[in-house]
Formats: C-alpha cells, sequence, structure tokens
C-alpha cells in the first residue's frame, strides 16, 4: 500500500467513521472531518515531489486483481495531470469543510461523511488505470453530490438534485458500454495494457468502432464539462447546491469531465476526437460566448458564476481539441485555474448568503464600505478570474488561446471575445454588489470575514498568486503528462498522413482504409 | 424414455432430498396447526425456517451427487443446484419477514407457511425438471400455492382481486404451455429435453421448422407470462399490489427465478439448435419488457405497484441474457437473479414493516421523512434502490453489468445500448423513493412508525450485507454461477 492506495483509503474510512459518530456530538465530526482532511492533503504533497522530479510516466502504481474473471484489477497510478488535480481535489475538501462549520447545522455527521466519500471518489477518479476502476469511482462520486444538494441545498434544490443525477448517468451508462465493448475486444480493461495494445499495433480499431465508441466516452465526459448544449444542468445544480456542494462541484467535478477527455478520449481514440474535433470546438466556441453573454443578464450571483464556468471550461475543451503542446498543456492549466478561482468565487458568494441571505446581485450594494477584507478577497478573485496578468487564468487563457491559435487562428479570434466578455460580467457584478451606496439591510447584516473563513480563503489567494507567477511548479510535470497523451493521441489515426503534409492534404483523397 | 419399470435407486432419492423435505414439513406444518391451540403459531413459522435450512442442506448434498434421478424426469446438476439454494434464501427470507405481518393483520396460521413450503417445493422441482410433464407439475404445484397465497388474507378485497387475476390468467398461460408440450410430443415423440434436442436434428423435425416453431412459441408464452415478459405482464401490477406485501416480496423473486430457471433450461437445451430463431423472439421480448416496465413505473404512487412495473423491468434485463443464449449470459442470469432477489426482497421487507395494518401507508409520499425519524431503515432501503439504479459496488450493478456484457459478448449492440439507457429512466423513480425519505419533511406516516422486528430486521441486514459483499467481491457468487451454468444435457 503506498501513498496513493492511502490517499484514496483514508476519506473512506472517514466516511464510515463519521457515520459511527454518536449523533449527538456535532463539533465530534467536524473535528473528525477537518482533522483527517488537512492530514489528507498534507499527504498528498508527499505525491508532488516524486512525480515532478521524474518528468513523465506513471507513479505510484499499484495493480491487483479486484475480481477474477472478468478481469477487473485495482490498478491506480498517477501522473502529472492526475497529481495536480488530486492535489486540488484534497485542497478543496478541508477548505470545504471550514466554509462549512456553522452554515450546515442540520444532519452534520451525513454532511460531513458525504464530503469524505466523495473526495475518496475524486481521487479514486484521478488516479484509475483501470477503465471499470475508473467507472466505478465516476459513479460513486454522484451519490454524495446527490445528498449534498439534496439535503442541504436551497428552495429548489430536488429538482436541481434529480436533473444533475439523471443527466450523468444517462451518460455514462453509454460510457459503461463502450468500456464493455473495448473489453470484449481486448481481453481487458486495464487502461495501460489497452494502451500498449494500441502503440504496438496488435489492437486496431477501425473507423466504425471508434466513432460510436468516441462519442460514448465523449458524451459522458461532455454532460461532465458541461459543453454547450449538454450544460442546463449545471446552473441547476449550482444554485441549488450548499456553498461546499458548488465549490466541490464547480473545482473538481467538472474537471472530472475534461480529464477524462484528456485520459481517454484523446489517447484511445485519436482518430475519431481529430475528426469530430471542428464540430466540438464549435459547441465550445458557442459556449465560451453564450455562456458568457447569459452570465452577463444574471440577476443571481451563484448563477453568474456558473455561466462563467459554462464559458471557462469552453476555454479547456478549446484546449484539448486543439492538438498541440500549449492547447494542452493550457488546458490542464485551466482546470485548475478555474478550480481555484470559481472555487474561491463561490465560497466568497456563499459568505454573502450567510450574512444576507440572499444571492440576487440587487440584494447588494456598497459591501466594501461594511466589509473591507470581503471585499479585497473579492477583488483579487474577480482579478484572477478575468484573467490579470500575474494571477492564475492570465497564463491558462493566454496557453489555450496560443494553442488555438496554432491549431485554426479564427478559434483564437472568436474565444478571445468570451476573455472580453468575462472582464464586463465580473467587474459589473463587482461594481453593484461592493461598491456605491450601502443599503440599510446591507449595512446591519453584512459583517467583515472571520478567522475561520480567512484560513479557508488564503490558500485559494496564495495559490492564485502562486500559479500566476511560478508557473514552472505546475506546468513542467503537466506538460510531460500532456506530451505523452499526445504522442499516444498519433497512435492507430490515419491522418498521420494529414499532419506531416498539410500543403497535400487536399489531395489526399484516401482516409477510410484502415 | 424409460423402457421397462424399475424402482429408483437410493442415489436418486437423496437428489430429490429438498423436495421431500419441505413437502413433509408443509403437511407437518398443516397438522400441527390443526393439533395446537391459538399460542402456538409461532412454531410452525420456526419450523418452515427449519425445513428450508434442512432443504438447502439436502439441495447442497444433492448438488454434490449429480445426476438424473427418476428415469431421467428430474436432472440434478450444478444450474438446478444453484437456482435451489437461490428459491430456498427467497423462501427463507420471505417467511422471516411475514411472521410480524401476519400477526399484525390478524392472520397468522401454519397454512401459511405449508403454502410457502409447497410453493418452494413446487419451485425447486421446476429448477430440476428435464422433462416437460415435469416442468407442467412443477409450474402447478408452485402456481396453485402461490394463488392461494395471493389471496391469503380472504377478507381483504384487494388480495381477492389479486388472487383470482393471478388464478384466471395463470391458468390460460399454463394451457398455453400444456398445448406446447402436447404439440412437442406429436413432433418428436418425447417430453424429455434430451430427447427432443436430439429430435431436432433429425431431418424429417428438422425439415418442418414451422411447426417445432410453433411448438417453442406455445412454450415461450407460458414461461413469459411466468415470469411477466411483454406482452405477457399485464397481470403483474395488479397482482403485486393487491398480494399482502411479504407475498409480493416472495412471488417477485422466488416463482420468477424458478421460471426464469425452467426458461433458460427449455430454451437451452431442448431448443438449443433453433437459437437463431427464437433469438429476435426474445429480443424484441426483452426490449418491450424494459421500456414497459421503467416508463410505466416513472408514474406511479403507490411504492408496491412501482416496485412491480420494476420487477417486469427486471425481468427484461435477465431476458437480455437470456437473448444472448451463451454460457456467459447464463452466468449472467443467474447472477443477476440471486442479486434482484436480495434486492426486491430488503425493499418489500422495508414496505411488509412500514405499512401498519390493513397496508395503510404504501404510497411513496408516505414514506416523507423516513431518514430524519429512522436513519438506519432509511440508509439500508437506500442501499437497496441504489442496488435497483445499478449504481457501481452494489449487487445490482455487477448483475447489469455481467448481462450487458454477456450481450455485448453475443454481439447484440442495440439491444445493449437500449437497456442500458433503459436503466437511467429507471433511476428517476428509484430516485423518488429516496428524494421522498431524504428531502421531504415527515409526515404522518413516518412518525407513528415503529422498529421492525427482529425477523425484519434479520431480512434487512441480510439483504443488504449480500448486496455490499456481492457489490465488493461479486466473485463469491459469479464462481459459483460460473461452475454451475452448465446445463447437463
Amino acid at each position: 500500500m503506498n501513498l496513493l492506495d492511502l490517499l484514496i483509503a483514508l476519506p473512506a474510512a472517514g466516511f464510515l467513521a463519521a457515520l459511527l459518530i454518536p449523533r449527538s456530538s456535532e463539533n465530534g465530526v467536524r473535528m473528525l472531518a477537518l482533522g483527517l482532511s488537512v492530514a489528507i492533503f498534507l499527504l498528498s504533497l508527499g505525491l508532488v515531489g516524486p512525480v515532478s522530479a521524474a518528468g513523465g510516466g506513471r507513479h505510484f502504481e499499484t495493480n491487483v486483481p479486484w475480481v477474477e474473471a472478468p478481469s477487473i484489477r485495482y490498478h491506480v497510478g498517477i501522473d502529472g495531470l492526475s497529481l495536480w488535480l488530486i492535489v486540488l481535489s484534497t485542497l478543496l475538501t478541508p477548505v470545504c469543510v471550514l466554509i462549512s462549520w456553522r452554515y450546515i447545522d442540520k444532519r452534520v455527521k451525513e454532511y460531513y461523511a458525504f464530503l469524505l466519500l466523495l473526495e475518496c471518489g475524486m481521487i479514486g477518479v484521478f488516479a484509475s488505470l483501470d477503465l471499470f476502476l475508473f467507472y466505478v469511482f465516476w459513479e460513486v462520486t454522484l451519490v454524495p453530490m446527490y445528498f449534498l444538494i439534496g439535503i442541504w441545498g436551497h428552495d429548489r434544490r430536488i429538482y436541481a438534485t434529480v436533473k444533475f443525477f439523471l443527466y450523468t448517468m444517462a451518460g455514462s451508462v453509454l460510457m459503461l458500454a463502450a468500456i464493455i465493448y473495448l473489453y470484449t475486444r481486448t481481453g481487458t480493461f486495464d487502461y495501460t495494457v489497452i494502451q500498449s495494445l494500441l502503440a504496438t499495433g496488435r489492437l486496431t480499431l477501425s473507423h466504425a468502432e471508434q466513432a460510436p465508441l468516441f462519442w460514448a466516452f465523449f458524451v459522458a465526459f461532455a454532460i461532465k464539462v458541461p459543453l454547450w448544449p449538454l450544460h442546463t444542468w449545471l446552473p441547476d445544480a449550482h444554485v441549488e447546491a450548499p456553498t461546499a456542494g458548488s465549490v466541490m462541484l464547480a473545482s473538481v467535478m467538472l474537471k472530472m469531465g475534461t480529464y477524462g477527455i484528456m485520459r481517454f478520449c484523446l489517447p484511445l481514440f485519436g482518430n475519431a476526437a481529430r475528426e469530430f474535433a471542428p464540430w466540438i470546438v464549435a459547441c465550445s466556441l458557442i459556449g465560451i460566448i453564450v455562456g458568457a453573454l447569459v452570465a452577463m443578464v444574471q440577476p443571481n450571483m451563484k448563477k453568474l458564476v456558473a455561466y462563467s464556468s459554462v464559458s471557462h471550461l469552453g476555454f479547456v475543451v478549446l484546449g484539448i481539441f486543439s492538438f498541440n503542446q500549449p492547447g494542452l498543456d493550457g488546458a490542464a492549466y485551466q482546470m485548475l485555474n478555474h478550480g481555484i478561482s470559481t472555487g474561491a468565487l463561490f465560497m466568497l458568494v456563499g459568505m454573502l448568503y450567510e450574512r444576507r441571505h440572499s444571492l440576487e446581485i440587487a440584494s447588494y450594494g456598497g459591501v466594501a464600505s461594511v466589509a473591507p477584507k470581503l471585499t479585497a478577497l473579492f477583488m483579487i478573485t474577480t482579478l484572477a478570474s478575468i484573467g490579470l496578468p500575474v494571477l492564475n487564468n492570465f497564463v491558462g487563457e493566454f496557453l489555450v488561446l496560443q494553442g488555438a491559435a496554432l491549431a485554426n487562428f479564427n478559434w483564437a479570434v472568436y474565444a478571445a471575445t468570451g476573455v472580453i466578455l468575462s472582464a464586463c460580467y465580473m467587474l459589473w457584478m463587482f461594481q453593484r454588489a461592493f461598491l456605491g451606496e450601502t443599503p440599510e439591510a446591507v449595512r446591519r447584516h453584512v459583517g467583515d470575514i472571520n478567522m475561520r473563513e480567512m484560513a479557508a480563503m488564503a490558500p485559494m489567494v496564495i495559490l492564485m498568486v502562486w500559479m500566476g507567477v511560478w508557473t514552472q511548479t505546475f506546468l513542467g510535470s503537466i506538460g510531460a503528462a500532456n506530451a505523452r497523451i499526445l504522442e499516444q493521441s498519433k497512435v492507430n489515426v490515419e491522418y498521420q498522413v494529414r499532419e506531416a503534409t498539410p500543403a497535400a492534404s487536399g489531395a489526399q483523397g484516401v482516409h477510410g482504409g484502415n | 424414455m424409460a423402457t421397462s419399470f424399475a424402482f429408483p435407486s437410493a442415489q436418486e432419492y437423496i437428489r430429490f432430498l429438498p423436495e421431500m423435505i419441505l413437502i413433509a414439513a408443509g403437511t407437518l406444518s398443516m397438522a400441527l396447526e390443526g393439533l395446537a391451540g391459538d399460542g402456538h403459531r409461532r412454531g410452525t413459522a420456526f419450523l418452515a425456517i427449519l425445513a428450508i435450512l434442512a432443504a438447502s442442506a439436502g439441495a447442497v448434498y444433492a448438488g454434490a451427487n449429480p445426476g438424473p434421478a427418476f428415469s431421467d424426469f428430474l436432472i440434478i446438476d450444478g444450474f438446478a443446484t444453484f437456482f435451489r439454494l437461490l428459491i430456498l434464501t427467497v423462501g427463507a427470507l420471505s417467511v422471516l419477514c411475514s411472521a410480524s405481518y401476519f400477526t399484525r393483520e390478524e392472520a397468522d396460521s401454519g397454512e401459511y407457511y405449508a403454502l410457502i413450503l409447497y410453493s418452494l417445493a413446487g419451485q425447486c422441482i421446476l429448477a430440476t425438471a428435464n422433462e416437460l410433464i415435469m416442468v407442467f407439475l412443477g409450474l402447478e404445484i408452485s402456481s396453485i400455492a402461490t394463488y392461494i397465497l395471493a389471496g391469503y388474507l380472504r377478507n381483504d378485497a384487494r388480495n381477492n382481486e389479486s388472487a383470482i387475476k393471478y388464478f384466471l390468467l395463470g391458468s390460460f398461460a399454463t394451457a398455453f404451455l400444456l398445448y406446447g408440450v402436447a404439440w412437442i410430443y406429436g413432433i418428436t415423440g418425447t417430453t424429455n429435453l434430451s430427447g427432443i434436442r436430439a429430435a431436432m436434428a433429425e431431418p424429417a423435425v428438422a425439415s418442418a421448422p414451422w411447426i417445432v416453431g410453433g411448438a417453442a412459441a406455445l412454450l415461450f408464452v407460458g414461461f413469459a407470462f411466468k415470469v411477466s415478459a411483454a406482452p405477457f405482464q399485464a397481470w403483474t401490477p395488479d397482482v403485486y399490489q393487491g398480494a399482502a406485501a411479504p407475498v409480493t416480496a416472495f412471488m417477485s423473486a422466488g416463482p420468477k427465478a424458478a421460471a426464469f430457471a425452467v426458461f433458460i433450461r427449455v430454451f437451452l437445451t431442448g431448443f438449443h439448435g433453433m437459437g437463431d430463431r427464437w433469438e429476435p423472439v426474445v429480443w424484441a421480448s426483452a426490449l418491450a419488457t424494459m421500456v414497459i416496465g421503467n416508463f410505466a413505473a416513472l408514474t406511479q404512487q403507490n411504492i408496491k405497484r412501482m416496485l412491480a412495473y420494476s420487477s417486469i423491468a427486471h425481468a427484461g434485463y435477465v431476458l437480455v441474457a437470456v437473448t444472448a443464449h451463451s454460457k456467459v449470459g447464463t452466468e449472467a442470469a443467474m447472477f443477476y437473479l440471486a442479486a434482484y432477489a436480495f434486492m426486491n426482497i430488503g425493499a418489500f421487507a422495508i414496505i411488509s414493516h412500514f405499512a401498519r395494518k390493513g397496508e395503510k401507508y404504501v404510497r411513496v409520499d408516505d414514506l416523507a421523512g423516513l431518514a430524519a425519524r429512522q436513519p438506519v431503515t432509511a440508509a439500508l432501503f437506500t442501499v437497496y434502490l441504489l442496488s435497483l439504479i445499478g449504481v457501481p459496488l452494489t449487487a445490482g450493478f455487477f448483475g447489469k453489468f455481467y448481462i450487458f456484457k454477456a450481450a455485448l459478448d453475443s454481439n447484440l449492440i442495440w439491444l445493449t445500448v437500449l437497456g442500458l439507457l433503459n436503466s437511467a429512466v429507471a433511476a428517476y423513480y428509484y430516485l423518488r423513493i429516496l428524494v421522498v425519505m431524504y428531502f421531504h419533511e415527515p409526515g404522518e406516516a413516518v412518525e407513528s412508525a415503529t422498529p421492525a422486528s427482529f425477523g425484519t430486521q434479520v431480512v434487512l441486514w441480510g439483504s443488504a450485507a449480500a448486496i455490499l459483499a456481492l457489490g465488493f467481491f461479486p466473485s463469491l457468487l459469479l464462481d459459483f454461477a460460473r461452475q454451475s451454468a452448465t446445463l447437463m444435457r
């Protein structure tokens, strides 16, 4: 049992432990959740050194059989891409525990139990190297989130949580069909084995196979991302979820979708991915622009941030389907950035809600004069979110735009309008909520943030700056992982011919045979 | 066919041990009922449990001595042993959650347990039948006992409706089956499954596929009715809703598993040679069964009726495995029926307990806020529901996984895709129960709920433990199914 296994096992143990604590000792559950999640975070930092130092390749691998036949293995391991998403998950769990400390006052023990179960599922998703195991963890995250939204959410929580569950489930059953189909072709669920079969040419997926398999995987992931036009569950789920639910959803669970695309869709079905890339890029560009425009007219803060997520995640998908190093690096970096800055935005909106009990922008105004520290944090987060240089989003957006421009310059032009629009809606919200006259209700209810909230926000703000300045901390290992993914995505691809000689692409009429 | 009469050997009686134990215990409890006074009724439930345990031991012992019995009328192979044990487990769980229910309804009597034991005996015969006359006998023994069980609370109008519907439609379906048996005998001159299989290959029979097809179709009607497969599923919701909840639990798991056992045995041995002909029929029936079950369940307000439609849908999943008509498909069907028995009986045990006298609280909305008042019961129900949905780490998930894997192995791509989409639709109505239990404020029904009796608790914890154990370690059961899935011909 190495460090990675421990990171998967500890939250699961915490889930059981939290369920066993007597209902009366609410603070006991809170302390357990906080202590355990902080410990898990500190342990997860132990992953960083070895993975960063070694560059590409897989680390912390464990590969033991789980079910004999059909052969399902507990096979986990991480590379630079999974590493940082795991660290993001382990960081946000204690943060979420902190921001829920006072807000969650009913069924406390179930709440923290589900939060820990969610953490287990998320780490498992990013660590799985067995397709079946991946699917199991993927579905396991669904259950705690279903309850987090359904029990502790706002007024329309039931509608939102059922919609969330069904959307995800509908997408993932198709992925399951594709996974089983791959098994019938290869006799294994082990992703590394399938990859080596592909790389050595012992497995070739014909065009007729690749297209449906690609879509079965991609739709499951695109729903999670969510890619326009499959995004409609997201605003509902975000608005109705409790703050920690929104943070987990936006910061980590959406990344499960983009991670899945990078980890599985590109390497396994590189051919189909390239073939359908124009359509997918079109969807992501529409998502970037429509998400931003819709965000602009939202009167509700959480909804605004939710639609901004649709726009931001459009960037990630655009970067992935640019099929070049800067595009993939930007996409991976943007996944982390969005996790930090949008997570922070949801936390700050949640703090406002706990004070004023409203999410309407119109209920606020002049918060700056009564809560200067909160305002300052909101300002930094806003600036990070709109991509101000020196802060984190700038780096990711720049790389994505660079990658998109290398693939097709027009893509970068359209995507860049999304950056401009994001400045409009974010700054406009900031102006309406934080500046100007201070209404009586705001003056009475909105106080500045306390030490606990500061402790939750501090790592987020530090990371915004760190990720904006010392990018090599992260990009080194991410780049190495992405280079491998890019390399794998060129196996079993008829388009190699076209890429090698772009000028001749028109003349290359024969792509059909394999 | 046996040409000369010979007394059966001791070995053959041993192979018939479980049925003999069940029949003897059933008759004994009827007799004791007359002798004992009102105060000793608990004794019959205890006797029934003991008889089922003894029969299970007998089934294991018989399974260790595989082979035919009584001039090839019965065959005891791994397949039969698997289903015998499954049926007996279902029987034990049903008895455990019946006792407190019928005490509450003031209808606790020995004949109930006798009927359960007779029904189990019939189902065990079905699981071992190697001969169409035995199939018919087993089916009738099982069905007649079950018809009476469905109407067991004879002063209750819904019970009467349930029994009469079940009886009339069931007899009609059995008539089809019997007519099919007659055709088969007319064509092949035998009712023995191996004999039929051999006769099918003969040129005279093989040249007239439509007559054989007609006979197979008549048998299919009979079996489809018993497993509630479309288009013969219409009786299920009314009967399941009307019968007493523990009886419904029993009906939806026991007789159904037995009917599937014989369905698989007849079609995979007798009619194996013409698999390509019946595959499209079962394909269409499987799809229709899943769609009708799942979509009709979406709008149900009564939990028993919802679970009745859900049981139709689950029969559809098993039919997908039958459509695959391969060894892998048989394994998958066996695993699934076992998984389904645990999750369904768990769910019905909660309903049996929760419904109160006269089944007052059987609407979905009555469960409102159960999690707030009885968190443990709600958590156990959640395990069953997640398993019914097919969420990973539950038995239901591996069941679905094996079935759709078998389907893809047999190249049934569309049936797999449509079946999996169906299981996503199904999530909606199971989630509704979760929504009501966890997200609504407690209502009157929950506030007045009492803790479950000991027998019910055993069923609840046992089912949940089995579901989770199979969800983490499916090999525990799958290995057994795999060794047993080879049909002895």
